[in-house]
């Protein structure tokens, strides 16, 4: 290979990860905005309606806000950990995105082991709150580190059965693979929510602990740590983190979309719906599965510590682990293991 | 290291922490999340209220009964109003009776109402305040159409209260009662039926009957244990002997008991009003709605105009103000919190001597170390919830 084709190809991906961010950021702003006024709508208010037409860019003010703020970094703060901590949130959450095909064949890196990939990098996310929380030198972020850190551990537990329910089925790891696994004459019945229903149910409920809504939002649970680990931030880095929270929200709608709705397959198996572009499929699935987690946000209390950590430990991951045996034992058994 | 050199975590809850009901400052000391210990440190919003009563007449002292329990303002006014009318023997007439009987119970719902959606707040539900306030609102409203002030009313005044009603405000509010129990029932079904609510709220914070007596416990907080204690049954005040209503009581003595007998009481509050709305309407109902002797309560403007008397009266009572005979008493409501108690010392002047103010917040929150040691730090805010603490008669 020449240096010219090996130097075109890093620019290649390098626009493709710059027009993905830049449309995947866009696309943030705006489930922030929807996010507050589903939320509005739920508490009889009217949300953001000031800055532009129906407070279209609410979210372009807040980031600007944000970053004209002065960043405050508390007495007694491990300066470079307290810096590095909202960057490495991030950073990770968006580093996710790399291999989630958003159409056919619309994938940053295609990787044989995409799954793998997104739950290593989703669980170092866990990193970056410890140690926001650590070096902010405050007992409320200290507490908020604790739990989330324990929270996201017991969760990836169950998240990581469910996701081998999938996987069982679809018989690779590699995220085109398993929506193409889901493409059948059925349409949208032939999509995995139907067949591992319970598991789509857990993989929702783990997705929201994952990251950290409520009833889970234990970390930055208002009436007792206030903010939980970013109750000493300000400006960017906070900025960092919401964004980071957000980001990493949207990961897993798009996980969802890809292993139980189907990725960028129409719900209809025939023309003229076919003719959607895939890309249009995926954002409308997606954004579904952010309104579900928007309006859980608008109505349950949240759980105690000690709750949680039972619907974790003895709920969700007895539950599927059996389903793990179950599916199994069906596809051994009727011959449906893809492979087989 | 050995086993006394480790240290408890200690933080300090407030008094800036969105869950401490105002101004209120514990100090936790945590055993990893389970709380060992509860100091309360109260005191930040103290306004020296009993000492500026000593220094004003009384009716320019009904102004900061408002201020105490400012969630419900009447009927704080109330207890002080009943007080100086025990002392100087003031007949109250019927009308205002069943006034003040109208707008305690109006009162009453707007304290339950804040304090069942913010406990949803208090354990993570951000929504239910929004719908409460909604209602409080249209509450507020009758405040201001009956005496003009949506919050510091002082409307109740020695000798019955300031104006009469509007008969517009009294279709209103019997018209506001029957949507607003369908209201009740759909927090029922949001709040209290919802199951992490539930889970939340069971078995947190136990007081049992014994308990609740030796704290000086009253209102909600004795009846949650099951004792079926209100001064609006056991000695009746104003117009409570001729009402029809229940008193509910819990079972457990715990948090969710609690919550469900405050849900309770709001329905049976829209009892109370909806037979007051139909009593002031009645022949028996009308008449004055203040002592007419021009000795307490100011005459009706247009008499000023033509008796030499009144207008005597008016100056009186608006430059010194009235006198009290010497003697001292105590007077208690069944203010939604639990007994509000004012007891007045009088030495025979146009001012109070003394005016001590028995707030049942105060007497709750003591009970603060012991109902949340060993329960989780989460359930501090909880606890903190059923209390029903507000800090202006708290710190007074």
């Amino acid at each position: 290979m020449t240096f010219l084709e090996v130097l075109g190809t890093v620019l290649l991906i390098a626009l493709k990860s710059f027009v993905l961010l830049a449309a995947l950021l866009v696309f943030i702003a705006y489930a922030l905005l929807a996010d507050r006024k589903i939320w509005a709508a739920v508490q009889l208010r009217r949300g953001p309606n000031v800055v532009g037409p129906w407070g279209l860019f609410q979210s372009f003010a807040d980031l600007l806000k944000f970053v004209l703020k002065e960043p405050v970094i508390p007495a007694g703060a491990n300066k470079a950990i307290y810096l590095l901590a909202p960057l490495v949130f991030a950073m990770l959450a968006l580093a996710s995105w790399a291999v989630i095909p958003l159409a056919d064949g619309w994938a940053i890196a295609d990787l044989n082991v995409g799954i793998v990939y997104i739950f290593a990098i989703s669980s170092l996310g866990v990193y970056g709150v410890i140690m926001g929380g650590w070096a902010s030198n405050s007992k409320y972020a200290f507490l908020g580190a604790l739990r989330s850190a324990a929270q996201m551990i017991s969760y990836e537990v169950s998240l990581g059965f469910v996701i081998i329910c999938v996987l069982l089925c679809a018989g690779s790891l590699n995220l085109s693979r398993i929506v193409m696994a889901q493409d059948t004459a059925l349409g949208l019945f032939g999509w995995y929510w139907l067949w591992l229903f319970p598991m789509f149910g857990v993989f929702f409920v783990s997705a929201l602990a994952e990251t950290n809504r409520p009833p889970f939002d234990l970390p930055e649970a208002e009436s007792e740590l206030v903010a939980g680990y970013m109750v000493e931030y300000s400006s960017t880095p906070y900025l960092l983190f919401m964004l980071g929270e957000y980001v990493a929200i949207m990961t897993m709608c798009a996980l969802g979309t890809v292993l139980f709705l189907g990725g960028w397959l129409s719900p209809i198996p025939f023309a003229p719906f076919t003719w959607v572009p895939g890309v249009i499929w995926f954002a409308l699935k997606a954004s579904f599965l952010f309104f579900m987690i928007a309006m859980v946000k608008a109505m349950v209390p949240r759980y105690r510590y000690d709750q949680l950590m039972r619907l974790g430990w003895k709920v969700f991951l007895p539950l599927s682990l059996i389903s793990v045996i179950v599916v199994a034992f069906v596809l051994k058994l009727t011959g449906l293991a893809p492979g087989a | 290291m050995s086993e006394h050199n480790i240290r408890n975590f200690s933080i300090n809850f407030g008094p800036q922490h969105p869950a401490a009901h105002g101004v209120l400052r514990l100090v936790l000391e945590l055993d990893g999340e389970v709380v060992e210990r509860v100091d309360p440190h109260i005191g930040l919003l103290h306004r020296g209220t009993e000492k500026l009563i000593e220094h004003k007449t009384y009716l320019q002292a009904t102004p900061y009964f408002d201020r105490l329990d400012y969630v419900s303002p009447m009927n704080q006014e109330h207890a002080f109003c009943l007080a100086i009318e025990k002392l100087a023997g003031i007949e109250v007439p019927r009308r205002a009776k069943l006034i003040r009987t109208l707008f305690c119970e109006i009162g009453r719902l707007l304290s339950h109402l804040l304090n069942v959606t913010t406990q949803a707040m208090d354990v993570g539900a951000l929504t239910p305040p929004l719908w409460g306030f909604e209602e409080r609102e249209k509450l507020m409203i009758f405040y201001e159409r009956a005496s003009g002030a949506r919050l510091h009313a002082n409307y109740f005044r020695p000798g019955g209260v300031h104006q009469d009603l509007p008969p517009a405000l009294i279709d209103d509010i019997e018209a506001f009662c029957d949507p607003f129990l369908q209201v009740v029932d759909d927090l029922d079904n949001l709040v209290m039926a919802n199951r992490i609510f539930k889970q939340r709220n069971v078995d947190i914070g136990i007081v049992s009957q014994d308990e609740a007596m030796e704290w000086g416990f009253s209102g909600v907080m004795v009846r949650g244990s099951g004792i079926p204690w209100d001064l609006r049954k056991s000695q009746p005040y104003e117009a409570y002997e001729e009402m029809d209503f229940d008193i509910p009581v819990g079972k457990n003595g715990d948090t969710y008991d609690r919550q469900v007998i405050r849900m309770e009481e709001m329905r049976e509050s829209v009892k109370i009003m909806k037979q007051c709305c139909a009593k002031l309407r009645e022949p028996a109902g009308q008449g004055p709605i203040a002592s007419t002797d021009g000795k307490f309560a100011p005459p009706p403007r247009r008499e000023m105009k033509r008796s030499m008397e009144a207008l005597i009266h008016h100056f009186k009572l608006y430059t010194e103000g009235f006198h009290v005979p010497a003697g001292e008493v105590y007077a208690a409501v069944e203010a939604p919190k639990g007994e509000f108690g004012v007891y007045l010392v009088s030495d025979g002047t146009n001012k109070p001597y003394r005016c001590k103010i028995r707030a049942p917040g105060f007497a709750h929150l003591q009970a603060m170390d012991w109902m949340c040691r060993g329960h989780l730090l989460a359930d501090v805010s909880c606890v903190l919830g059923t209390l029903d603490i507000v800090f202006g008669e708290v710190d007074r």
